[in-house]
């Protein structure tokens, strides 16, 4: 299985948004996002966008304040979740129009809809971005 | 019910102010203050059973549960959602069985009855949402359970389930890989498909099945290699896609998940190896690589031909690939090419070496994680040929590396000294040079190796502890670099003063008997150093004390000094050693006498047991001693005693513990497996082995000796000290008087030296041979300071009712023994045990401490004239001798 768990923060080291794809006790999930945030917050731009730790290695992407993060095993490629964030960044931006942390905040069920049709059990399901948010525009339809 | 439509949009709306709220929290006592008033507010709604809030709280627990708070609560809602009927409740329901549970909680066993109406319902997307639940959360019994649904979902006529319905099937036969064979020929079809999103599912989910099943690896290797392969190449040469399209490659993410199909299915059989060689050729050619999606690609595609069976041309291709990954200014490309030479070291590590320049430079980046990656390639990369120049740039790089470094780059440095050292003068030198850059960072085994290898190199005693000595001037607060120095200094101070065994290499040093001592003085008053290190150089000066006569007054100053000191091991060696300066003069210099020379071969046979041995029985590392402070197993007095000289008894040269004897200190829970030293295994403290001493021999304690042939120069056989001591049926008491009774020991011991003779009881008599004529007993004894030395007294009892004449006793040994027998006392041997005959044998055991003695005997005599010859094998020799 590839991606482990996704995180978005803020650049004060806020969680914004977190899904696990393996279970983790609340007490393991908040100590391991507060060392993956100082690490990774730490690094400056010219620095790789890997971060080994634990048994994980930490895929990261600045967005102007908010950082996102990817866990993944060490058979992922990390070129590709690299390439992943961007693509989900993308498509949040379809949706919210340049998203930003409040996007996320005030519309966390959106946020997790989104990232439920683009990653199940830590694979891939889709990369089509209009095949990600048919189902969300079709809900904001009916409403 | 309040079934007149939730609207999502307007759900989270609802849950504003508390968001606001929680935004506008300046500490985080204020976060938590708003939480638990939410979370008040909920408990109380659920409680009422609140139908129309019901989902806005769901809402609010998922974000609380997100900033890490308790929410199990809610968990129960979830599933009321679920249940209920329409698609919004349900929607919000699932996201919160998502994020709120796992497979752990008992919970899920309910939700499986909704799940599986919801695999089955007539609205797809209510079918796609129990998919993705499922997918998430399935647990082994869910699997089983629910798996038929899942597999006929794989064929449904929307793509968008087919897709979910896919993962879904990875979790089920990651869970229960019985279940795998099921969906074969289901995911052979999906491989066939021409929806991106049914498509990388399908490949893999496809993956997976070879992972968990042989049969299912075979299956798609000849009927799928071939599709998939065409799959990938319609694929590369597909025209633009502008849904799928990435910096001009259409969905870079379904090449990679191609590619690393390809690359299980290429693992291991030459044939499908063969059948993708031309498309890998054009991927690794024609893919752009000015794009990180383009590498992405590049880099999964080098993967798959390093992983793939041999084809020299495609070989070349990946490894050209990684020189220019290597060479790219991109951080992130040099990351991926040193994780990916890593993999490729293994099939071909000339191709590696060749980059060995540039991946040395990427060890002193400025980014930790390259640091980290290329670190471990020039691990692997190192080899007997550029061990030196390679060692020496990390060691340069020590000196300037980042602290949180250190410790990384240390350990690797003397991994690879250790493992490829050419010679022992280099070893020391670099291992010197390590212990002075970075000597906070080293583990203790390395260290403890060291000293093995130092003790082991006769011929540069004197060189070492010099070059020590110089290193402490600079490097003291480098605490393992101390460490080996004050024991060096200690073990071979006079090498240090006299200037023994100058190497040509070496500048002269001039130091003086008190500047050895003023260096380890300053050991012992450096407040940044711990308490092992301390003890070490207590005994250093102890040591010191003996070699210089003349700087004896001032250790006995210094020691004296901490006699008060409120860390106990301080102070109770600061007591003991202080009587022995004082009181003892007379056993001193046999007590620190240089170390025996240390056994590699135990020592590396030592750390590779000691692991399970210290997990097994860590209860009898510690004992509470009344006063309530933890006192370590580790046993002071008696391994000072154990430092004696090369003849020293048993202890110091049966290997077992010596690390524990050299050191003469082991704050860490230990086990003890010798059997020879039994003391710490009971438990018991050192004050109860030398109290034991006043009890008869009979039961004396097993370590008696240890202590007594220390005595060896005084051979006045005396009472033991039964009126002084208290009988060990009340060691407690006796510990607990604290040191005073040591020194009252100590006292006596000097004046009134119990009888070597004991020795005997140390060693339980054997039954060595026993015939229905004839019985042989063996009595053991030690002589006093060699070990190695074995007295046996064989007794030989006649069983028969006929006097035997002519008796003959012969006895053979293997190599590793000397065997000297006296006289028989007599050669006749009176009818039904009337009278005994004995003879003295003397055994020298050569691998003292590793091989136990064996012995065949024969033993002739005539009975009624008439020859009898008995033979036999003994192997019931107690361990230890």
């Amino acid at each position: 299985m590839g991606i482990r768990f996704i995180l978005m923060v803020n650049k004060q080291g806020q969680t914004r948004l977190a899904q696990y794809y393996e279970y983790l006790t609340l007490e393991e999930r908040r100590a391991l996002e507060g060392e993956i945030v100082r690490k990774c917050l730490a690094r400056n731009e010219q620095q790789c966008s890997f971060v080994e730790h634990r048994n994980y290695k930490i895929v990261y992407r600045r967005y102007a304040s908010l950082f996102f993060l990817v866990g993944v095993d060490n058979e992922e490629n990390e070129l590709a979740i690299l390439e992943f964030i961007h693509l989900l960044v993308e498509t949040m931006d379809r949706h919210f129009g340049n998203v930003c942390e409040l996007d996320i905040m005030f519309h966390l069920e959106k946020a997790h809809f989104m990232l439920e049709e683009m990653v199940m059990n830590g694979c891939v399901v889709e990369t089509s971005k209009s095949n990600i948010l048919a189902p969300i525009q079709l809900m904001d339809k009916a409403s | 019910m309040a079934l007149h439509s939730v609207n999502l949009n307007e759900l989270f709306t609802y849950c504003w102010d508390m968001i606001r709220a929680i935004r506008a929290c300046k500490t985080a006592a204020e976060e938590r203050a708003v939480v638990r008033k939410e979370c008040a507010a909920i408990r109380a709604a659920i409680n009422e059973n609140d139908q129309d809030y019901r989902h806005r709280n769901l809402a609010k627990l998922m974000f609380i549960h997100m900033l890490g708070y308790p929410t199990h609560f809610g968990q129960m809602e979830c599933l009321k959602l679920i249940a209920s009927a329409g698609f919004p409740e349900k929607r919000i329901g699932y996201l919160g069985l998502m994020l709120l549970l796992d497979e752990r909680q008992e919970v899920l066993m309910l939700v499986t009855n909704s799940l599986k109406q919801d695999l089955n319902h007539s609205n797809q997307y209510i079918v796609g949402l129990a998919l993705c639940a499922l997918g998430n959360i399935c647990s082994a019994e869910m699997a089983r359970d629910l798996a038929p649904e899942v597999e006929r979902l794989l064929q449904f006529r929307d793509p968008n389930i087919r897709k979910k319905a896919a993962l879904c099937s990875i979790r089920i036969i990651r869970k229960v890989p019985d279940l795998a064979e099921n969906f074969i020929n289901p995911t052979a079809s999906l491989l066939k498909e021409k929806h991106h999103g049914v498509l990388i599912t399908g490949v893999q989910l496809c993956t997976d099945l070879c992972k968990v099943s042989e049969e299912a690896l075979e299956y798609f290797r000849k009927k799928s290699t071939d599709g998939l392969v065409k799959t990938l190449r319609d694929l590369v040469n597909s025209p633009y896609a502008p849904e799928y399209d990435i910096a001009g490659i259409t969905d870079p993410f379904l090449h990679i998940r191609l590619l690393k199909l390809l690359r299980v299915l290429g693992q291991g059989d030459a044939d499908a190896s063969d059948s993708m060689n031309d498309i890998l050729a054009q991927v690794a050619t024609k893919t752009e690589s000015n794009k990180n999606a383009g590498n992405a690609i590049l880099y999964a595609c080098v993967e798959t031909i390093m992983s793939i069976e041999d084809n020299g041309g495609l070989r070349v291709l990946a490894i050209n690939i990684l020189g220019r990954f290597l060479s790219n200014r991109d951080n992130n490309i040099r990351y991926v090419a040193l994780n990916m030479l890593m993999k490729a070291i293994t099939v071909d590590a000339q191709a590696v070496q060749r980059h060995r320049a540039t991946i040395l430079e990427c060890v002193k980046d400025s980014d930790a994680s390259i640091r980290k990656r290329a670190l471990e390639l020039v691990y692997l990369l190192v080899n007997e040929s550029n061990v030196k120049p390679l060692t020496k740039e990390l060691i340069d790089y020590l000196e300037v590396s980042d602290q949180e470094f250190k410790g990384d780059l240390t350990a690797k440095i003397c991994s690879i000294v250790s493992k490829l050292s050419p010679e022992k003068i280099w070893y020391i030198d670099q291992m010197l040079k390590v212990l002075s850059e970075a000597g906070n960072f080293v583990k203790d085994e390395v260290w403890h190796a060291l000293i093995v290898v130092i003790s082991n190199a006769s011929d540069l005693h004197g060189y070492t502890v010099r070059a020590l000595y110089r290193a402490l001037q600079t490097s003291a607060e480098q605490e393992c670099l101390v460490r080996v120095a004050v024991w060096c200094i200690g073990e071979y101070g006079d090498l240090l003063v006299n200037s023994v065994g100058m190497l040509d290499i070496e500048d002269p040093v001039t130091v003086t008997e008190s500047d050895a001592v003023d260096i380890v003085e300053i050991a012992i008053r450096r407040d940044t150093l711990d308490l092992t290190t301390k003890a070490m150089a207590f005994i250093a000066l102890l040591k010191l004390s003996s070699r210089f006569p003349s700087c004896s007054e001032r250790i006995k100053d210094i020691v004296s000094q901490y006699r008060g000191s409120l860390v106990l091991e301080l102070q109770q060696r600061s007591i003991e050693f202080n009587s022995i300066i004082l009181k003892h003069q007379n056993i001193r210099s046999a007590l620190v006498e240089r170390m025996p020379v240390l056994d590699e071969a135990t020592f590396i046979g030592k750390r590779a047991g000691a692991m399970p041995t210290s997990v097994s029985t860590p209860s009898a590392a510690s004992i509470n001693l009344p006063n309530g402070i933890a006192k370590p197993s580790a046993v002071p007095l008696v391994d000072l005693l154990d430092l004696s000289s090369d003849d020293a008894p048993a202890p110091s040269s049966s290997g077992g513990d010596f690390l524990q004897d050299l050191l003469g200190v082991d704050l860490l829970p230990s086990s003890n497996q010798s059997g020879i030293n039994p003391v710490p295994q009971n438990g018991t403290d050192v004050l109860l082995d030398l109290l034991s001493i006043g009890t008869p021999p009979a039961q004396s304690s097993p370590s008696t000796p240890d202590i007594l042939s220390s005595s060896q120069d005084n051979k006045t056989p005396v009472s033991p000290l039964e009126g002084l001591l208290s009988p060990p049926s009340q060691p407690k008491q006796a510990a607990s008087a604290g040191a005073a009774p040591v020194v009252d020991f100590l006292d006596g011991f000097a004046a009134n030296p119990p009888k070597p003779e004991d020795n005997g009881s140390a060693y339980p008599s054997i039954v060595a041979f026993e015939s229905s004529a004839l019985k042989m007993e063996f009595n053991f004894s030690k002589p006093p300071g060699n070990p190695q030395t074995t007295l046996i007294q064989a007794t030989f009892t006649n069983l028969s009712s006929n006097n035997y004449s002519d008796f003959v006793f012969q006895a053979a040994v293997p190599k590793f023994l000397q065997l000297h027998l006296d006289p028989a006392s007599s050669n006749t041997l009176p009818a039904s045990g009337n009278g005994v005959v004995t003879q003295n044998l003397k055994v020298t055991n050569s691998q003292h401490g590793k091989k136990s003695i064996v012995m065949r005997v024969r033993i002739a005599y005539k009975m009624n004239n008439k020859d009898v010859l008995e033979e036999g094998q003994i192997n019931n020799f107690p361990r230890g001798l």
